[in-house]
């Protein structure tokens, strides 16, 4: 990889962070009416005094560069504000409730990116009609099912047929392994299955695209084995386009998993920036937005780094 | 007529489908269905019956009606977003193909920016601000989608513009209003077509989504994610309602999504992915 175009690909992300910056800056600055008015809330008495407090408290009665510096220099050294109702920082409460929704995407990613390789391989075999035709339906009805339903429907077999099996909730890792892990199967399913569609339709495609290559031609005539050409040469070409849709899948998986653990009663980010829309605790939306945007956009600058090391020809 | 759908037997499917739903949702106040606000206390949670083919929800409401007239706000929330996002972005993204330049660098830019967000998280955003309603839902898919599609548009466009018809078109000194609209917007219209409908799919499950998060429509307007979630809390007691309602949500992004497949064989072959 030539530094050029790592350094090139550097500022394209400073730029993109900046840009994310200040779309979540201006986010709360553009709510209708008075946000402060808003944050105050039904049960308290609006009075001017209380509002200039508020307003004074996070900053509102400053010229807007000098409201951006400062919460963008505070956000770079780890001080996103405080919650509104608890008082503590919000940072605090996002550390608290990072985990299950990073243990949910990344075993989300595992199984659908994991499973995709084997099951599109095995479909690249599948030729003729009748193949073609269920590959796509399946393909398609595994993108389009509603992953939330899934979740839901999934939680009623299971209290039906199965009432022993604790679904629901969340337990720590380090406390009770087997237990966290037994509360993931569900929702790891129900977040996966679009990716994996997605994913092993797509790897079928590349295996086909690269099995008519001169290349595979030739290893067969060389005389290797069917497994072989397949697994050897054939996959690790697909492989270029799939690291790409990984990336952006994974974005959709964080945003998949907001939905998921709502229905899965998990306490994890999306849980925390919805309870936080509730009851217009604004700092704390912010923030948790601007984190998993941030990380969202680091993984995408990753990919596209290992997209270049797969590929030399990407970064010339 | 006959023979085309002879040839081409998916898009024939997926248009029947997709018609279909369409159709019920338009013609719903005429379809002879209950009243999909009446509740009746006295027939809750039923299942399905001869009076109510899919049962009644937790309020004593006819579930059939309720979904078809759901179809309605959800094709309305859908189609209001993709349209404004086509607007927005398909305009972005080919005058930015067509001047390139400083206009191009600036607008691409803004476009990532808005792409870098997880989308229903930019979704959630936009109603964290508007407040949540459907017209919220709608707004933030239609934002959701502008980047989306300006990039999808832009790089068909470059091509359309570098191609010799352009270039004679130019050369013969055609304005650019009149390159634009003669040339640029006809040869993009497959692409729009196609696009336009795997998003509506995609539209669909994200409406459905911030409904069941509570951020897009309000109860007691029939909506399909609103169904799910308020199915959800009596699941062991009925699980009809909720499971009726997510095969809607399953039939009709199914239907779009198989729509757009399709008409990417069939409008432009050499578009087609080897699937």
């Amino acid at each position: 990889m030539s530094q050029r175009y790592l350094l090139s690909r550097f500022i394209d992300l400073l730029v993109v962070l900046f840009g994310v910056s200040i779309i979540v800056f201006l986010m709360i600055r553009l709510i209708p009416g008075d946000a402060v008015a808003i944050m105050l809330g039904a049960n308290t008495e609006i009075t001017p005094d209380r509002i200039a407090e508020l307003k004074s408290r996070i900053g509102l009665d400053q010229p807007m560069v000098i409201q951006y510096g400062r919460w963008i220099w505070g956000a770079v050294q780890g001080d996103l504000g405080t919650s509104i109702w608890t008082g503590r920082p919000v940072l605090q409460e996002i550390g608290a409730n990072i985990w299950p929704t990073v243990e949910l995407t990344l075993l989300s990613v595992l199984v659908g990116a994991g499973l995709s390789i084997p099951l599109g391989a095995f479909m690249a075999e599948a030729r003729g009609k009748g193949a073609e035709v269920a590959v796509r339906i399946g393909a398609i009805a595994g993108l389009t099912i509603p992953s939330f339903w899934l979740g839901i429907v999934s939680i009623f077999f299971v209290a039906k047929f199965l009432p022993g099996v604790q679904a629901l909730g969340y337990v720590p890792f380090t406390e009770d392994p087997l237990g966290n892990l037994q509360r993931m199967i569900l929702p790891v399913i129900a977040l996966s299955l679009p990716m994996l569609a997605n994913l092993s339709r797509l790897v079928r495609s590349a295996m086909l695209d690269a099995l008519s290559q001169d290349y595979i031609r030739t290893a067969k005539a060389k005389g290797a084995n069917r497994r072989r050409i397949i697994y050897k040469h054939a996959l690790r070409n697909a492989l270029i386009p799939f690291i790409t849709s990984v990336g952006v899948s994974a974005g959709y998986l964080l945003g998949g998993a907001i939905v998921i653990e709502q229905v899965f009663a998990i306490p994890g980010l999306g849980r925390l920036v919805l309870g936080a829309i509730a009851e217009r605790n604004y700092p704390l939306v912010q923030a948790t937005i601007l984190v998993m945007t941030t990380a969202f956009v680091l993984v995408n600058f990753l990919v596209d780094m290992l997209y270049a090391v797969i590929d030399p020809r990407v970064s010339r | 007529m006959i023979n085309f759908a002879r040839q081409n037997k998916l898009l024939s499917f997926a248009v029947i489908f997709v018609a279909l739903q369409v159709l019920l949702a338009l013609f719903a106040p005429v379809l002879g269905l209950q009243d999909p606000y009446a509740q009746i206390m006295v027939q809750r949670l039923k299942g399905p019956n001869v009076a109510n083919w899919l049962g009644t929800d937790q309020l004593g409401r006819d579930i059939l009606s309720r979904i078809i007239y759901g179809y309605r706000t959800s094709l309305l929330t859908c189609v209001t977003a993709v349209v404004l996002s086509l607007l927005a972005g398909g305009t972005l993204g080919m005058l930015a193909a067509y001047y390139r330049g400083w206009f191009d660098r600036i607008v691409m830019r803004l476009m990532d920016v808005l792409f870098a967000f997880p989308i229903l998280l930019l979704a959630i955003a936009v109603i964290a601000v508007l407040g949540p309603s459907i017209w919220g839902a709608a707004i933030a898919i239609a934002i959701v989608y502008t980047p989306i599609f300006a990039r999808l548009l832009r790089g068909p466009a470059l091509v359309i513009c570098e191609s010799e018809y352009v270039t004679g078109a130019k050369a013969i000194g055609a304005g650019d209003m009149r390159i634009i609209f003669l040339h640029l917007l006809p040869n993009l219209a497959s692409v729009v077509l196609v696009q336009t409908s795997l998003l509506l799919s995609a539209a669909i499950l994200v409406e459905a989504s911030l409904s069941f998060l509570g951020l897009g429509a309000q109860p007691p307007t029939p909506s399909l994610g609103l169904m799910l979630s308020e199915g959800r809390n009596f699941l062991l007691l009925a699980p009809w309602p909720a499971i009726f309602a997510g095969f809607a949500i399953l039939f009709l992004s199914f239907g779009f999504n198989l729509l757009g497949d399709a008409l990417r064989d069939t409008l432009d072959p050499r578009l087609r992915k080897e699937s």
